[in-house]
């Protein structure tokens, strides 16, 4: 069966009492994941959960966040894993825009569900962990995922899924500023895992550490891959105290490191780096920024041990492509050929396939690619347009490629204005219509400008009414209280007012290098 | 050590743009609070090596030393007295 939950099910056939997870020092078994994912499963089944309803999760990296994704699936839901730095505006968008039935997660984040959870008319039941009691409150069932654990037992029913169901909703940022849900079903999840494990070659005895969260599609395809060959993942928070993830990796024999270029920089600064026994470590991944060439070599040099992947990919359809770790040395800044299982071409404006040496849009053809985006025919039908089948879609990136002789990828440029930092897709717009939620702005622009350690950072321009006045660091501080940390600008500059197009908008090219006031 | 205490609260309250709706004591991770993030944190020793003229380790890179005004103030006035002694 091409079910997601079924990597849980075979692994659980084959190790039971291997460890699944490892996180905060505490080894999870397949059986111990299974037994919580089942009685998740059955207490959102009591609380009316069915085939087909979604389920959000705003927790941070752990056990109950990978018991809550398998438990979502066996009672037949849509699992949406919601990045916990999230604040209560944007979570009150995302559960009414994908009209979720229940959420989980955990007490500390109280201030930021309860009011989101309260907006939400369809949201019935709030799993938290962390709370002792059940109560219920405007309306909503809050339960306690503690008392859920210690529960027997309770049989679940089948919910009737077939693959073509959804398995997830992945909220990523669109060129338009809302966010919009990218809909996964069980085969394209499940055929998007399998591609990756076969050509990285994981198998049971991996032990994969993640400090990428896992609404970051690369973090969340960390727990599907362990649990699809049966390996283990080691959970972390994030990668703010390295040290900590190295002891971490040597302590339990670290076989795969997934990164991103930023994780990376900050490995390869730490002098110390040479004294940890990380000779365990057998494959690198990067994918979301491209590797700098020299970085590249450090890594190559510091890890001769590791077979480093440069690989490319968009949540709407995970992977896309892989560079074979041989020819690193004669296509350093390639991100490869398509994976396994899957056909990618290049097209010009009109959408006509292009010889292998063209420049063009990407585009990608396999069991991979989303249904669409949640409720959004309009994006939809942007980025899925007919293939060379009857009937069938394929997806348009919206990247620009150039390629070689032998069809190696080499990524040039995005069509639209979508700023990459720290490996995630921001859109300026949604940063654009926070900053004019300050009564004192009058105009706002937001840019990406290159950056050592973020690839992107980002940088807002400002124009402020008359009569009114607010420095960067009050314009700072208003966009903490509505963004995520990854899309708070790195800097503001205020000025009298923003360049202009003849048609009268603001003209954000050439932007970042006028001479500041 | 008080007068460590209000340096430390002060650079991260310029600097790390504390949220009105976050009231951040002295115990608190910076972390989980969501006040400084990953990379932050490399702001953040850059200052105390500047500021305190002292050299943060990389093996002292940890919560424990980091994560909250009480641990930043204790490793700062433990690295300072350990300087003044050598």
């Amino acid at each position: 069966m091409t079910f997601v939950h079924h990597f849980l099910d075979r692994a659980l056939d084959r190790f039971p009492d291997k460890p699944a997870v490892i996180s905060g020092n505490r080894h999870y078994s397949y059986r111990d994941i299974s037994e919580r994912a089942t009685r998740i499963a059955s207490a959102l089944q009591r609380a009316g959960v069915v085939r087909g309803d979604r389920v959000a999760i705003l927790l941070d990296n752990g056990v109950e966040a990978v018991a809550a994704i398998f438990g979502i699936m066996r009672a037949g839901g849509v699992f949406m894993v919601i990045n916990p730095q999230t604040k209560k505006d944007k979570l009150a968008y995302v559960l009414e825009n994908s009209g979720a039935a229940a959420l989980i997660s955990a007490h500390p984040f109280a201030t930021v569900y309860e009011s989101a959870v309260a907006q939400s008319p369809a949201c019935h039941t709030v799993l938290v962990a962390g709370q002792a009691d059940d109560h219920d409150k405007d309306g909503k069932q809050y339960r306690s995922l503690e008392r859920i654990f210690a529960d027997m037992e309770a049989p679940l029913s089948d919910p009737g899924t077939i693959d073509y169901d959804l398995a997830s909703l992945i909220y990523t940022s669109g060129s338009t500023g809302k966010p919009k849900g990218v809909m996964l079903s069980h085969i394209n999840m499940f055929t998007a895992a399998n591609s990756i494990a076969t050509y990285l070659g994981l198998n049971s005895d991996d032990r994969i550490v993640c400090a990428l969260p896992l609404a970051f599609d690369y973090g969340l395809y960390q727990v599907l891959l362990a649990f699809n060959v049966g390996a283990t993942v080691l959970l972390e928070k994030s990668f703010a105290f390295p040290v900590k993830v190295l002891d971490l990796m040597v302590r339990e024999r670290v076989t795969v490191l997934p990164g991103i270029p930023t994780i990376f920089t900050m490995l390869l600064n730490l002098e110390t780096l040479p004294g940890y026994d990380l000779s365990a470590l057998r494959l690198i991944t990067n994918t979301a920024m491209a590797l700098p060439v020299t970085q590249i070599a450090d890594l190559r040099r510091t890890f001769p041990q590791a077979r480093l992947f440069s690989m490319y990919g968009l949540t709407e359809c995970k992977r896309v492509s892989y560079l074979p770790p041989e020819q690193l040395d004669s296509r350093p800044t390639s991100v490869g050929r398509g994976m396994p299982n899957e056909e990618v071409w290049l097209v010009d404006e009109q959408g006509r396939r292009l010889p292998n040496g063209s420049t063009g849009e990407l585009v990608i053809r396999g069991s991979n690619v989303m249904r669409g985006y949640w409720r959004d025919p309009v994006n939809t039908a942007e980025r899925l347009k007919p293939g060379p089948l009857p009937g069938e879609v394929v997806l348009y990136s919206g990247d620009i490629f150039r390629s070689d002789d032998e069809g190696y990828l080499y990524f040039v440029g995005r069509r639209d204005d979508l700023i990459k930092s720290r490996g995630q897709r921001v859109s300026p717009r949604e940063i654009e219509d926070a900053l004019y939620l300050m009564p004192q702005i009058l105009e706002a622009a937001v840019v990406g400008v290159p950056d050592t350690l973020l690839g992107q950072a980002i940088k807002a321009f400002v124009a402020v009414r008359a009569g009114q006045t607010c420095t960067p660091r009050q314009i700072l501080a208003h966009c903490r209280e509505l963004l995520e940390d990854h899309m708070v600008p790195r800097e503001v500059i205020i000025m009298d007012s923003l360049p202009k197009t003849e048609s009268g908008k603001i003209r954000k090219t050439g932007l970042a290098d006028l001479p500041q006031p | 050590m008080s007068d460590i205490r209000q340096q430390l609260r002060s650079y991260i309250e310029e600097n790390f743009i504390v949220s009105a709706s976050a009231s951040l004591t002295d115990s608190d991770s910076l972390l989980d609070k969501g006040v400084v993030d990953s990379t932050g944190f490399i702001e953040l020793i850059t200052y105390l090596e500047e500021r305190f003229a002292i050299e943060v380790r990389d093996d002292e890179m940890i919560p424990e030393n980091l994560d909250s005004i009480d641990n930043l103030t204790t490793y700062v006035d433990r690295k300072l007295q350990a300087a003044a002694t050598a």
